[in-house]
C-alpha cells in the first residue's frame, strides 16, 4: 500500500467527516466536493481512469452544483441557531460506529479475500466503449431512459405549486 | 494489510460516516449528501474488487460503477427537486418539522 494511497484516503475521509459535521451548509457542500474529488483520485490510483474522470465530471461538476443550488434556493446558507443534530443522534452515531467495527473486523479477518496482487489491468476507453455497445447495450439504453425520466420528473416536482383559488378552495 | 484490505477499510469508514450523517443531521440536503457518500463507498468497493480480483479483464466492476454513477446522478436530481418542493410547501427543510402527510 503506497504512501499516496494513504494520504488520499486520509484527505477523503477527513473531508467526508467535515461534510457531515460542520454547522454551515455551504461549508458542508465544499467539504463534500473535496471528499468526492478525493474519491476520484482513489479511482485513478486503482487504474480506473475512465471512472475517475466520470466521477469528476458527474459528482464534482454536476452534483456539487445541484447541492449548492438547493442550499441557496432553500435559503439555508446561514447556520441555524438550534442544534443541527436530530434528537436521538447518539443512537445513530453508535450504530454507525458498530457498523464500522463489524465491517473492519470482517475485512481484516476474512479468508475469502484474494491474497496475491494481480498485475495492473490494461484497460482502454475503447474496451469500455466496445462493451457498452455490445454486452451492456440494454442497460445503457435503460440508463438513458432513466436519466430522461429523472430530468423531466425533477423539473415537474420543482415547478411552482399551482396557486389556490380562494373562492372555491380548489387548486386551479 | 494488502491493498485490497486498505481499500475496503477506507470504503467501510466512508460508509459509516455517510450513514451517521444521513441518520443524525436534521437538514434534508445533508441527509441526501450522506446517502451519496454511502453510494460512493459502495462504488469504491466495486473498483477495489475489480482491480484486485481474479478477472480484471472482464471489466464487470468497472461497468457496474459507471451505471451506478449515472443512477446516483438521477437520484440526486430528483432528491434535490423534492427538497425544494418540500421547502416551498412547508417553508422549512428541517426533517423533524415535516410531519404532515396532507398539507
Amino acid at each position: 500500500m503506497s504512501l499516496y494511497f494513504i494520504i488520499t484516503a486520509i484527505v477523503t475521509l477527513l473531508a467526508a467527516a467535515a461534510a457531515m459535521s460542520l454547522r454551515n451548509l455551504v461549508h458542508c457542500a465544499l467539504a463534500v466536493v473535496a471528499a468526492l474529488a478525493g474519491l476520484a483520485a482513489l479511482y485513478l490510483q486503482l487504474d480506473a481512469e475512465f471512472v475517475g474522470f466520470a466521477q469528476i465530471l458527474v459528482y464534482v461538476g454536476a452534483v456539487a452544483i445541484l447541492i449548492v443550488f438547493a442550499i441557496l434556493l432553500t435559503r439555508s446558507g446561514e447556520a441555524p441557531n438550534q442544534s443541527v443534530l436530530a434528537p436521538g443522534w447518539i443512537y445513530g452515531t453508535a450504530i454507525s460506529v458498530l457498523l464500522f467495527t463489524l465491517l473492519g473486523w470482517a475485512v481484516l479477518n476474512s479468508a475469502a479475500l484474494p491474497k496475491e496482487t494481480t498485475a495492473e489491468p490494461a484497460v482502454t476507453v475503447k474496451d469500455i466503449g466496445g462493451l457498452l455497445m455490445t454486452k451492456y447495450v440494454l442497460p445503457l439504453e435503460i440508463i438513458g431512459l432513466l436519466l430522461t425520466a429523472a430530468m423531466i420528473g425533477a423539473v415537474i416536482i420543482a415547478l411552482k405549486e399551482p396557486a389556490k383559488d380562494e373562492t372555491t378552495g380548489r387548486k386551479t | 494489510m494488502t491493498p485490497l484490505q486498505g481499500c475496503l477499510l477506507v470504503s467501510a469508514l466512508l460508509f459509516a460516516i455517510g450513514f451517521a450523517g444521513a441518520v443524525t443531521r436534521r437538514h434534508a440536503i445533508l441527509a441526501l449528501v450522506g446517502i451519496e457518500l454511502m453510494l460512493n463507498a459502495a462504488n469504491l468497493n466495486f473498483i477495489a474488487f475489480w482491480r484486485y480480483g481474479p478477472h480484471p479483464e472482464a471489466l464487470t466492476g468497472l461497468m457496474f460503477v459507471i451505471f451506478s454513477i449515472a443512477i446516483a446522478a438521477a437520484e440526486a436530481a430528483v432528491g434535490l427537486a423534492l427538497v425544494i418542493a418540500i421547502y416551498r410547501h412547508y417553508k422549512t427543510s428541517n426533517l423533524d418539522e415535516v410531519k404532515d402527510l396532507k398539507g
